[in-house]
């Protein structure tokens, strides 16, 4: 079975870490990252860009509606994500509109992705989707 | 089990929003401040005991508001100090009943707290004071040594500030869709003040940390106003322009230029918020002077190598800078690109006309030095170099045109004229 850890906190506050701070977190965050995949237990990870930086494409109707900002309403669930390459903005409405031809409803949120780390585990351990 | 660390953050995070509101309660900044102190103070013994609260902002403004009235309470009536444990009681029953606020909530509020520090009638040194202090929460001391005056100078600067705000009398209705552009534009510019104040030290000293604070600060009123593209002009402006930080001196201290910037060394994350923050502005086609700035610096820190720099595109956008923000610096700014695209003796007689008012300026006569060196007019070269050392604000800017003399000395020995260097303004939008 595979697991997504999502991450929740107020942003104001880890944006507002200090270099140290930041330098001390990361570091600790490596460490375990390092002893995790050892395990064959870590995949990808992510860290997102500040929901300033955020797009939100409402699906729920056709054409879709390009907003300002994160995705905010309560009553939707997260259910999934998707890793995408783009140029720009435009580029990844573009990529997004498509997927919401085909699924449309809910929302896209569009978030630059701040740190990236490929997932490490080896190669040969295939991974069953469950 | 809470950490200290922790706690400090959450405070830092908190700050804006609780002393906003806190002034909404009692009107007067001194007041506000006292009692988000007062609230921080009970925070640090509350917290680490009982846990944080789940809304540490909600928490520290009921803390603060009950803290500030029992206070006035006492002084009225001269009535003993209830004891501790039956305030941190009557404390949490409150914060139970507190309404979860979310940052829309806070709008007008923290809206208010930045306008205030941007009243005209202060000088640009005692907004950026003002708003470190009360908004960013930074120590007078701190903000003191940033720049470079000892803190009873500072305390002083704050305190003539705060009396002339408390003169004006703070705005307290809330303000009409005309109103909130016009604090939002005054805002806009305070805190690109305070950035600026930041940009301009070259080395890592505690003023370069004021360019962070400006970023937050940015961030904070983008959550605020998540629609306007002005603001995220200005955010992806600070952004792409405090990337390139580590690039901008070499080892010795010395200013390198743009183009031979390590482009190893600009910040890649900056880059990319600052980049999804133009994108998004531009979406809006409701063009602006930050956003203008903003889309210059993205079109250099767009490219992998710096000889694929658009420069029509940015000459073309610094002309539209020109009509939107007339100014002889956006002017000088324009001929860098104009000698990239149509030659430097098309960007000399640009700025010829602009002597008369910028007469007085380092950076004219770096670039009108610039071109002329690059026209192999080595003579009058050496002459312009000359008036921008002698107008040079620090002994970074007088080195860096040094070395462009020593330059011009070697090459006239070796009859070689074939140096580059164009100066670029400073980020200051007039």
């Amino acid at each position: 079975m595979q697991y997504a850890i999502l991450c929740y906190h107020d942003e104001g506050h880890v944006w507002s870490w200090s270099k140290e701070e930041e330098e001390a977190v990361m570091g600790r965050l490596a460490e375990a990252r390092g002893r995790l995949t050892a395990r064959g237990k870590l995949g990808a990870s992510l860290r997102l860009l500040p929901t300033t930086a955020a797009t939100t494409l409402r699906k729920s109707q056709d054409p879709p509606l390009v907003i300002d900002g994160p995705f905010a309403e309560t009553k939707e669930q997260l259910l999934g994500l998707y890793l995408i390459d783009a140029n720009d903005l435009d580029d990844a409405l573009e990529v997004a509109r498509e997927l919401a031809k085909a699924n449309p409803g809910g929302a896209y949120e569009i978030r630059p992705i701040a740190v990236y780390n490929v997932d490490a585990r080896a190669a040969a351990a295939s991974v069953e989707i469950v | 089990m809470t950490d200290v660390a922790w706690i400090d953050g959450a405070i830092t995070g908190a700050r804006p929003r609780a002393v906003s509101a806190l002034l909404r309660y009692f009107r007067d900044l001194d007041v506000a401040e006292e009692a988000f102190q007062e609230a921080c103070l009970r925070a640090l013994k509350s917290w680490p005991v009982k846990g944080p609260p789940r809304d540490p902002t909600a928490w520290l403004v009921l803390v603060g508001r009950n803290a500030a009235l029992d206070g006035a309470r006492r002084r009225a009536r001269d009535r003993p100090l209830p004891d501790e444990a039956t305030l941190s009681e009557l404390e949490d029953a409150e914060v139970t009943l507190a309404e979860r606020l979310d940052e829309a909530h806070y709008r007008d509020d923290i809206l208010r707290l930045l306008f205030v520090c941007c009243h005209p009638d202060l000088p640009d040194t005692q907004q950026i004071a003002l708003a470190l202090r009360i908004v960013s929460g930074l120590r007078v001391g701190e903000i003191a040594r940033a720049f470079l005056v000892s803190e009873v100078a500072m305390e002083q600067r704050i305190t003539r500030a705060k009396a002339r705000v408390a003169r004006a009398g703070v705005p307290f209705e809330t303000p009409n869709a005309v109103d909130r552009a016009e604090r939002l534009a005054a805002v806009a510019a305070m805190i690109y003040l305070v950035f600026n104040a930041g940009y301009s030290a070259l080395a890592e000293t505690a003023r370069a940390q004021l360019c962070d604070e400006a970023i937050r600060l940015g961030r904070l009123l983008l959550r605020l106003f998540e629609s306007e593209p002005e603001i995220m002009g200005l955010l992806a402006l600070m952004l792409l322009q405090h990337a390139r930080r580590a690039a901008r001196t070499d080892v010795r201290g010395e200013v390198v230029l743009l183009e031979d910037q390590d482009r190893a060394l600009w910040d890649a994350r900056l880059i990319a918020e600052g980049l999804a923050l133009i994108d998004k502005a531009m979406r809006h086609r409701q063009p602006g002077p930050y956003q203008i700035q903003a889309a210059i610096a993205a079109l250099h820190a767009r490219p992998k190598r710096t000889e694929d720099t658009d420069w029509a595109q940015i000459d073309a956008l610094y002309a539209s800078l020109e009509r939107l923000q007339p100014s002889p610096v956006v002017t000088l700014n324009r001929a860098v690109a104009v000698a990239k695209t149509r030659g430097p003796a098309v960007a000399l007689d640009l700025i010829a006309p602009l002597e008369d008012r910028l007469g007085g300026y380092f950076h004219y006569y770096g670039a009108k030095g610039a071109l002329l060196l690059q026209l192999q007019r080595p003579g009058e070269a050496r002459e312009a170099f000359d008036r921008a050392i002698a107008l040079a604000a620090d002994p970074a800017q007088a080195a860096f045109i040094r070395a462009r003399l020593d330059q011009l000395e070697r090459d006239a020995a070796r009859s070689d004229n074939s140096a580059h260097c164009v100066i670029t303004a400073p980020p200051r939008a007039s």
